[in-house]
């Protein structure tokens, strides 16, 4: 019989990244109802150093795949131990994080064990033996309540949707699963990350500039986002203009970002736009036309322009955090 | 090169979405319905390479008859044969649905599969990889640059703050990215020919592959809470109105 919860983790920089432990914490709530162990998957080269990581929000028991073709993060390699991994641990729930690695493994082991998998979740809970997540469709227009039948029940979990809460586990019993990697076929050429550059949807603050910007100098918005430890964002009019990369681009055809803090400057605030921040805690809009659409979906709201009201912005914030 | 495309019929993104009275789907009244956007890129990149290697582009879809609208769309394009799966009304999830298309699939002999990365409806993330994974080829995600040569593919995909460049053999399924290509516009004497052009249509029954019953099911749909209209931070110039917002954001809000 498949029991408990397996937490799949994920890394950067010899470090679990946030959205690990947002699905350990996840598999801890979630094992209040299901029943444990509470197991966490840690996969990678050199990894027994996060075993502890994990333990701290609350792993029963500790699973490493240790190997050097783990290293890149490459998903086919990822997806192969991670199946091991669940033949190992045997749960009823498979949890891991919808980035972007994380959703090609879930895609996939849904094909490989015939499990069912709910992508992008925001919340999940146990209705008697079933799972039941809900998700949102149609670029976050609706939220849907969808029930996972059969087992593993594969729930992929959105980026900062879920807290992150320290807890203990029983023991955090580690134990090395020794994985094979010889299915693998896609060779790593490069890799390229971008450096310093927060992340869109981890980012705690995000300061979106929108055609208003005019053209590509955003060192307004940028100097906001500094001042405020935040990423920057683009409406697709931005991105197509060719004022900023694609990777930039927030909507429903872009990032989907749910920061405590959106700040909208120069976006009018069309539905595919909206679609990507609808979730953010507190929206801020800044638009010099006191018509535009985004002012009906934000918390708060300032009328000008945009080149006036951000510098001044930033110079209020710098002054507040001296 | 043999290449097929996987593609779907979606709500346009600027529809309004309402749920329908039981709750469980949206309602399709007044939608307007288009090629799914990762869908057209696919289309689109299938027929630029294409004209590099020659070959033929079949393009895939499941669904209701109406979908035979994007099948034509991509005929229009310049796709060479369009496949239309009718479900005859069977709910599928997305693993259903990949196996379906991998069963079909399975019966060509193609070089190069390209579908979305996700559909814009159910936002499922989902079908490509388990395509690959169901005919046990290599797939790559988020693809924003490709060259197929020698039995090869290398490509550039997105991942969470940065790329990798990455290469396999073929065959192999990849998924698109917006950045890769800007989809063409179907021209008027493409329209024309593709109204002529048959779609080999496949009644899943007659299809030999049984995708079971859906082991994700739709309990009931709502509508997220909205936002109601912002309050407007009035002031006389712009230093005022920012000491405003920052004092509501930090006192009120307690987000800074
Ligand atoms: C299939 C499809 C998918 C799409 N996906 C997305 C998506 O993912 N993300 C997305 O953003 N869009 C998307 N769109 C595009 C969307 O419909 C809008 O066209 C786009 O969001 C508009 O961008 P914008 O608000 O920057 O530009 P505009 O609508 O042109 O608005 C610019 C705003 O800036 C204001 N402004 C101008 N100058 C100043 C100034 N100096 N100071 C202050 N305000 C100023 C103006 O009053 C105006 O409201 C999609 C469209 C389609 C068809
Ligand atoms: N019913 C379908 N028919 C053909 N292709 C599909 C279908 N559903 C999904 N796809 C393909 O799979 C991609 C991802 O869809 P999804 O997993 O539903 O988000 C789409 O962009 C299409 O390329």
């Amino acid at each position: 019989m498949p029991q408990g919860i397996l937490a799949v983790t994920e890394q950067a920089d010899s470090a679990l990244k946030n959205i690990s432990f947002e699905v350990i914490s996840t598999g801890k709530k979630l094992a209040e109802t299901t029943g444990g162990p509470l197991t966490a998957a840690i996969l990678g080269a050199g990894v027994d150093a996060m075993a502890s990581q994990a333990a701290e929000y609350g792993a029963d028991r500790i699973l490493l795949a240790d190997h050097e073709g783990l290293k890149d993060g490459l998903a086919d390699a990822c997806i192969q131990a991670v199946a091991q991994l669940v033949a190992s641990a045997d749960p009823a729930v498979v949890l891991i994080g919808a980035t972007s690695l994380g959703k090609d493994i879930a895609a996939r082991l849904s094909a490989r064990l015939n499990a069912p998998l709910a992508m992008d979740c925001v919340a999940v809970r146990a209705d008697g033996d079933r799972i039941v997540a809900t998700r949102p469709m149609y670029g976050g227009k609706v939220l849907a309540d969808v029930s996972l039948n059969g087992s593993p029940a594969i729930v992929a979990i959105r980026p900062r949707a879920m807290e992150a809460v320290a807890a203990q586990g029983a023991a955090g019993e580690v134990e090395t699963v020794a994985v094979s990697l010889d299915g693998s076929t896609l060779s790593l050429v490069e890799k390229h990350m971008e450096t310093g550059k927060i992340e869109l949807t981890e980012a705690d603050v995000v300061v979106t500039g929108g055609r208003g910007m005019g053209g590509d100098d955003f060192a307004v918005v940028e100097a906001l986002a500094k001042a405020l430890g935040g990423a920057v964002g683009a409406s697709r009019s931005a991105v197509d203009e060719g004022w900023r990369p694609v990777s930039d681009q927030v909507g429903q055809t872009g990032k989907v970002v749910a920061p405590n803090l959106y700040i909208a400057c120069g976006v009018s605030g069309a539905i595919q736009h909206l679609a990507g921040m609808a979730s953010s805690r507190v929206v801020v809009a800044i638009n010099k036309d006191p018509e535009a659409p985004i002012f009906s979906k934000c918390d708060f709201g300032i009328v000008g322009d945009l080149f006036d009201l951000v510098p001044a912005l930033t110079a209020e914030i710098e002054k507040l955090k001296g | 090169m043999e290449i097929a495309v996987l593609l779907k019929q979606v709500p346009a993104t600027e529809s309004m979405i309402e749920i329908s009275d039981d709750g469980s789907a949206i309602k399709t009244e007044g939608i307007n319905w288009v090629m799914n956007p990762y869908d057209e890129m696919a289309v689109e990149e299938a027929l630029q390479i294409r004209a590099d290697t020659g070959g033929t582009v079949t393009v895939f879809s499941l669904g209701p008859e109406k979908v035979a609208e994007a099948l034509r769309t991509a005929l229009a394009m310049g796709a060479d044969t369009a496949v239309r799966i009718d479900p005859k009304g069977k709910p599928l999830d997305g693993l259903a649905v990949a196996k379906v298309l991998a069963g079909e699939l399975k019966k060509g002999a193609f070089d190069l599969i390209v579908g979305g990365h996700r559909a814009v409806d159910d936002d499922n993330f989902q079908v490509g990889p388990a395509v690959a994974e169901l005919m046990s080829i290599p797939h790559i995600s988020m693809v924003i640059k490709q060259d197929v040569a020698d039995g090869r593919i290398r490509c550039t995909r997105t991942i969470d703050g940065g790329t990798l460049v990455l290469e396999t053999t073929l065959p192999a399924l990849i998924t698109t990215q917006r950045g890769l290509n800007e989809p063409r516009y179907a021209s008027l004497p493409g329209i024309m020919k593709a109204k002529k052009k048959p779609i080999d249509t496949r009644p899943l029954s007659e299809t030999g592959t049984d995708p079971g019953a859906p082991m994700v099911q739709i309990l009931a749909m709502r509508l997220p809470p909205q936002r109601k209209g912002g309050r407007i931070i009035e002031g006389d110039r712009a230093g005022d109105k920012a000491v405003a917002l920052v004092k509501a954001l930090r006192e009120e809000a307690k987000v800074i």
